[in-house]
């Protein structure tokens, strides 16, 4: 009788236990109420990247030590942030070249594996930058992956088995998918990247039980669509506008937001006239139809490569004496933007560093271009460079306090050259000192501060003023991560991860990771006690204060 | 002379090593057209990770004819199309016709003429090297001379002739980024000044004037900064114009020792 007693206990606390780890999309909406947990890619559908966790504060952070290292096979750049599901972790790291996807669940405490599972993406995937993944989703008890072939993947999260396998796109199209599947109720969200393989990007959803698909925008117009006009003869069907970052939700809006990458060719624009919508936008989508609600260009026309796909921040603010909802915006074009998230309504934009190519907007947003700033025959410095202000990393916003966190690059432009078909040579005069591409290992750097340089900014998102700034030597791909003890996570191209204070940037605690932080941080808690993840090299860090 | 040297080995490696389409391909991509083409697709296509020079991936400038491992043109034409496994090389959608561009842009770029109309003799360069010149005192060739300086031991697969007679006439027109020199100065007031290595947000790792490797922690220190020269000084009064031909030629004449 006993034993039967022990079973049923052991049945129910198993069953509990189960059903602790199903993350229900209520769950993924209320991440406040679970702190502990990292149920999306940036913590919350808002995508914040901000932590309700209060253990590791501005006096103690300095006794942070390393509970565990798991390193990855691949020597790609690891860009994945982590999720934390009641004590799991699951994430994935990119395959190499002939290999695999190692995707794995993590004891989030010891840092030893549950299971390991492993996708080998097919011989056609060939994404332009880099065969990475920046992270998983999870629905229920399923994870999902979208691939560098452009697959999207279903994993039983208990097992590491794969439920389903669906082909979103042709990857010998040259479709790929690169970013965290945005899970939305019953619903995966994905885009497609390739754009600068000259693909015709788009959005699409996907039956989370199923992997049917549900419904796709183009993120470029198609005949008799609003916005074809906007490419001249034949170019929208290879524009590119890819989508390589994950969205954000809101539901009183009931809009689904994402980024579009630059238009193809991306240095010349005289093969594509017009405005080449919806290149270097926002675009809000309604999440039952996959309807576009409206959208808001950064860059129209664009001939310097600034992808716009960051990942949207959504914040409620008080925006001239009244509630406005809210989404932020770095850009790759190196103006900071808050737009009303609700009509696409432009608010404000500022340059966070210095830019040449504009002087203001016009009433409806729209940027005035500085006269001669554009590839010339005998080459025009433009700043920022090509490779952005920020590019992809995940910024940060604290409701706390209030602010508005960036990873910049700093002095960086590149001499544009117009009159070379499809792509008009340029050149690269400061900013990126010898590693255009983020990689995996440390290089070294002897740059001098004009040539460009690295940092976290805070800015006050109801003017874009900047607060303070934490300066690096090298640049940076890390993104922020920030917490409800004022505290800002981050790293950098030199390997070192650290965290500052978040109402005055001071450094508090760094530490030397061997390996370019190439991920924006994560938080999470095990029976009480935070921990803090960050990727650098090929492996993932798990930090928490010495006992 | 270096260069061509440099452009016979190529056309004799074109004729013996390469027949059919690709060859005549090449052959035929001397042209200029063939070269501004080759140019256009590789500053859109392969300068993004290999930087405008072709230089930016440590151990590869593709300029200079500098690979990890020895390649024929045909492998370069097969890598650009296919790219490498196991590193991050993507395929390109290009044709063998635009990768066969690519390949004679960057032998072009690799033998670009030196600027000095004198005839360099490598034999005497030598000599101005170990003796009149004092390079020793700063550079290191096979094994002997200096750390200071940056070591030249391959400083012909590294630079074009007409970079190095410039580095020699103006040093400070163009100091790459492995050669600037930089100072430190501790709380005591004791300053050293060596070549940088390394540089980041707290450290900086150096080699000094006695080829000790140091490294500093900026927040123990009293001050720092780039020095304000390369450190490397200019042989335009010191040498003759045939002294500095020899030099270079000399100097293009080192391609790294041969393992035998």
């Amino acid at each position: 009788m006993s034993r039967l007693i022990a079973a049923v206990a052991a049945i129910v606390t198993i069953g509990v236990s189960l059903i602790a780890q199903d993350v229900t999309f209520d769950r993924i909406m209320h991440p406040e109420k679970e702190p502990q947990n990292w149920l999306s890619y940036s913590g919350a559908v808002f995508n914040q990247r901000y932590s309700a966790l209060t253990q590791i504060t501005p006096a103690n952070v300095k006794n942070l030590e390393l509970q565990w290292i798991w390193q990855a096979r691949s020597l790609e750049k690891f860009e994945a942030t982590a999720l934390a599901v009641d004590g799991v972790l699951y994430t994935v790291q990119g395959p190499p070249a002939q290999g695999s996807y190692q995707v794995v669940a993590l004891d989030g405490v010891t840092g030893r594996p549950f299971w390991t599972a492993e996708y080998r993406p097919g011989p056609d995937a060939g994404p332009c930058c880099g065969r990475v993944s920046r992270g998983l989703a999870i629905l229920g008890d399923t994870l999902y992956l979208g691939t560098i072939d452009a697959h999207l993947l279903a994993f039983d999260a208990k097992t590491g088995r794969v439920l389903w396998n669906v082909e979103a796109a042709k990857a010998i199209d040259k479709f790929s998918i690169t970013h965290a599947p945005l899970v939305l109720k019953d619903k995966i969200i994905v885009g497609v990247a390739g754009g600068d393989r000259g693909i015709r990007a788009f959005i699409a959803a996907f039956d989370a039980k199923s992997g049917k698909e549900l419904w796709r925008f183009h993120t470029i117009p198609g005949p008799g669509e609003p916005g074809n006009d906007t490419w001249s003869g034949e170019s929208w069907k290879t524009g590119g506008a890819a989508v390589w970052n994950s969205g954000a939700y809101d539901a009183e809006a009931n809009l689904v937001y994402f980024g579009t990458g630059n238009p193809w060719p991306d240095r010349d624009g005289s093969v594509r006239l017009g405005d080449n919508l919806y290149s270097d936008s926002v675009v809000a989508l309604d999440p039952d139809t996959g309807k576009l609600k409206w959208h808001y260009q950064f860059t129209p026309h664009d001939m310097m490569d600034y992808d716009s796909t960051q990942v949207p921040i959504l914040a409620d603010l008080q925006w001239q004496g009244r509630p406005r909802k809210a989404m932020l915006w770095a850009n790759r074009n190196g103006v900071a933007y808050v737009l009303d998230r609700v009509t696409g309504e432009f608010l404000l934009g500022r340059p966070f560093v210095k830019v040449n190519w504009i002087d203001g907007f016009d009433k409806k947003g729209r940027p005035q271009r500085v006269a001669g700033k554009e590839p010339t025959p005998e080459g025009e410095l433009i700043m920022p460079t090509v490779l952005g202000a920020t590019n992809w990393a995940p910024a940060s916003f604290s409701p706390k306090t209030g602010l508005f966190y960036v990873s910049v690059w700093e002095n960086t432009g590149t001499i544009a050259v117009s009159g070379g078909g499809r792509g008009g040579p340029q050149r690269t005069v400061a900013g990126t000192g010898g590693t255009p591409m983020g990689q995996a290992t440390l290089t070294p750097n002897t740059k001098k501060e004009d040539e460009g340089y690295g940092a976290v900014r805070a800015f006050d998102p109801h003017t874009l003023d900047k607060r303070w700034e934490f300066k690096m030597n090298d640049i940076t791909w890390a993104g922020v991560l920030t917490t409800a003890s004022d505290l800002v996570f981050s790293g950098g191209k030199e390997g070192y991860f650290f965290a500052l204070d978040a109402r005055s940037g001071d450094l508090l605690w760094k530490v030397a990771l061997g390996g370019q932080v190439n991920s924006g941080a994560m938080t999470y808690a095990v029976n009480g006690k935070q921990y803090i993840t960050v990727t650098a090299g090929n492996a993932l860090f798990a930090f928490a204060l010495r006992q | 002379m270096r260069d061509m040297r440099s452009m016979n080995a190529w056309l004799l490696a074109l004729a013996l090593g390469m027949t059919g389409a690709t060859s005549l391909l090449l052959a035929q991509g001397s042209s200029a057209a063939a070269i501004a083409d080759g140019g256009r697709v590789f500053q859109n296509t392969c300068s993004n990770c290999h930087g405008p020079d072709g230089n930016e991936i440590p151990g590869i400038d593709l300029g200079r004819g500098r690979f990890r491992r020895p390649i024929t043109d045909q492998d370069l034409i097969q890598i650009i199309r296919t790219g490498i496994p196991g590193t991050p090389m993507p395929a390109t959608n290009l044709s063998e016709e635009q990768a066969s561009h690519v390949v004679a842009y960057l032998r072009s770029v690799a033998t670009a003429t030196p600027t000095s109309s004198a005839v360099g003799n490598s034999a005497r360069g030598k000599a101005v090297f170990d003796g009149k010149g004092a390079c020793a005192t700063c550079h290191r060739v096979n094994g002997l001379g200096s750390r200071l300086g940056p070591d030249l031991s391959d400083i012909g697969q590294q630079r074009r002739s007409v970079d190095l007679e410039r580095s020699l006439v103006d040093p400070d027109a163009e100091v790459l980024g492995t050669s600037r020199f930089y100072h430190v100065t501790t709380k005591d007031g004791v300053t050293t000044t060596g070549r940088l290595l390394n540089l980041d947000t707290f450290t900086i790792q150096m080699i000094d004037s006695k080829e000790r490797l140091r490294s500093f922690i900026k927040a123990d220190l009293k001050g720092h900064g780039f020095a304000d020269t390369s450190g490397m000084p200019s042989y335009k009064s010191t040498l003759s114009a045939q002294e500095l031909a020899d030099v270079v030629s000399y100097l293009a004449l080192l391609k790294g020792r041969v393992t035998p």
